[in-house]
């Protein structure tokens, strides 16, 4: 984590561990990039093959961390390169929420969408509205002081 | 010349003190190579004979149970000083076990449930661990405010696993460790060595989740039937008593050694063994996992949460 974040609720710039996918979410977040859109600086993206990829222990891992969020970026449901990598994320994402709360943790804090290669605009929106929503829960618990 | 041999038990329910007696006529055979120095459960040693002993002079001290209390902490650090071995036994010593899931709460919450709400505990006084009685100056060890593992709290050479470590277990580490050993055991998960092994369908489509007291068991695999078994994620060499007795695996023999987090491997299979459905049915199956963290880390909690719960406010 870098060391120049955090600090009161005030200036509260918030970090996010966003897993996208290659064949979607990363060439959509590419998309956003080139077609000059602005979002956040506050996400650390994390190319990943499949969003299936992303086994729920990173996603421990990233909060276990001290990430104040984690995202996680995946081609739409019947588009996936793999098939069906996806739709076992939405599961697993599904199971990882219930787990946060659990933990006491906020689920808010763990976000998946469907973003497509074409959606820059979208992947630009849904970064800046994620990291409002977790400026607006504030620092993760998890996170060192 | 026979090893010198401690046991200790910390916060446990004392079922690893009697798995070891539990090796029955294979005890006293034992006793031919070991000699018992400490053994609070079995034998009438106190904590200052342990003191008195020089450091480094037992050979293999095993320490069951985890670390609840400040003395059971003491003597954790007290046995590693004083042995060349120090060996983390059973399920609470390494991952904290049942009682880890204590983590999930407050010590103020936990004091509440059990000393002042419980109905059948008259507490009129309305006395929880750490207060003091004045007249007497009597100090108890403090309960610490989340529950620690024996690795937390000093380094730890070798383990064996399980609630508690079954016969096969035992046998097997009990003969690498008196002969130097400190690594033994398998490193494959369950199902390899099930006893349904050979009922698992080439693929597996769950489409809901039995508890398992729902269903009318078919003999088969757990996971083909619906029924939760941590089988895929856990360590094999308990022999699969529970399943051949008809229970589904827990995971108390932890993870294989290639997995880290128990819980997440489980719950990532389980999320690719469901079958075909829409995200509307997805949510109401999963919702029907009513518990999990004590699904998937019934044996774990105190390494998923090693301070405790967390509070996220807002």
């Amino acid at each position: 984590m870098r060391k120049d974040a955090g600090g009161d609720d005030m200036g509260f710039e918030p970090e996010i561990v966003a897993f996208l996918c290659n064949w979607c979410a990363y060439a959509g977040a590419d998309m956003a990039g080139t077609s000059r859109l602005k979002y956040p600086a506050n996400v650390v993206p994390i190319k990943v093959m499949c969003s299936g990829r992303v086994d729920p222990e990173f996603v421990l891992e990233a909060f276990e961390k001290g990430a104040d969020g984690v995202f996680i970026g995946g081609c739409h449901p019947g588009d996936c390169h793999y098939v069906n990598g996806n739709i076992r994320t939405r599961r697993r994402v599904e199971m990882l929420k219930k787990l946060l709360e659990q933990m006491g943790i906020n689920p808010r804090r763990l976000r998946l969408e469907w973003v497509s290669a074409t959606e820059g605009a979208k992947f630009a929106r849904v970064i800046k509205e994620f990291v409002e929503e977790i400026k607006e829960l504030g620092p993760s618990p998890l996170r060192r002081k | 010349m026979k090893k010198k041999i401690a046991m200790y038990w910390g916060a446990g329910c004392g079922g690893c003190d009697v798995s070891l007696l539990g090796i029955h006529e294979k005890l006293l055979e034992l006793l031919d190579d070991i000699e018992i120095v400490f053994w609070p459960c079995a034998t009438d040693f106190k904590y200052e004979d342990l003191e008195k002993m020089p450091d480094k002079s037992i050979d293999i001290a095993f320490y069951n149970g985890a670390i609840r209390t400040s003395e059971n902490e003491e003597i954790a650090k007290l046995l590693r000083k004083k042995s060349k071995i120090l060996v983390a036994y059973g399920s609470c010593a390494i991952e904290g076990c049942i009682i880890g899931l204590a983590n999930l709460y407050d010590r103020e919450d936990i004091f509440r449930a059990v000393y002042l709400e419980n109905e059948t505990t008259p507490n009129k006084e309305k006395i929880v661990p750490g207060s003091r009685d004045k007249e007497e100056e009597l100090e108890l060890p403090e309960f610490l405010p989340h529950l620690k593992v024996l690795s937390d709290v000093v380094e730890v050479d070798a383990v064996i696993p399980g609630c508690p470590p079954t016969k096969p277990v035992l046998a097997e580490a009990l003969e690498a460790l008196l002969s130097g050993k400190t690594e033994f055991g398998k490193s494959v998960a369950l199902c390899d060595e099930c006893p349904r092994k050979d009922t698992k369908p080439e693929k597996i489509e769950i489409d809901r989740f039995y508890r398992w007291h729902e269903k009318q068991d078919d003999g088969k695999c757990f996971l083909a039937q619906g029924i939760i078994c941590m089988g895929p994620a856990t360590l094999a060499g308990c022999g699969g008593e529970c399943i051949a007795a008809n229970i589904p695996c827990t995971g108390c023999m932890g993870p294989p050694p290639k997995v880290r987090n128990q819980g997440a491997a489980m719950l990532s299979a389980i999320a690719s063994l469901l079958g075909e459905m829409d995200e509307e049915k997805e949510k109401e199956v999963i919702e029907s996992i009513r518990d999990m963290v004590g699904t998937f880390y019934k044996y774990t909690t105190a390494k998923l949460l090693p301070k405790g719960r967390v509070k996220d406010e807002s």
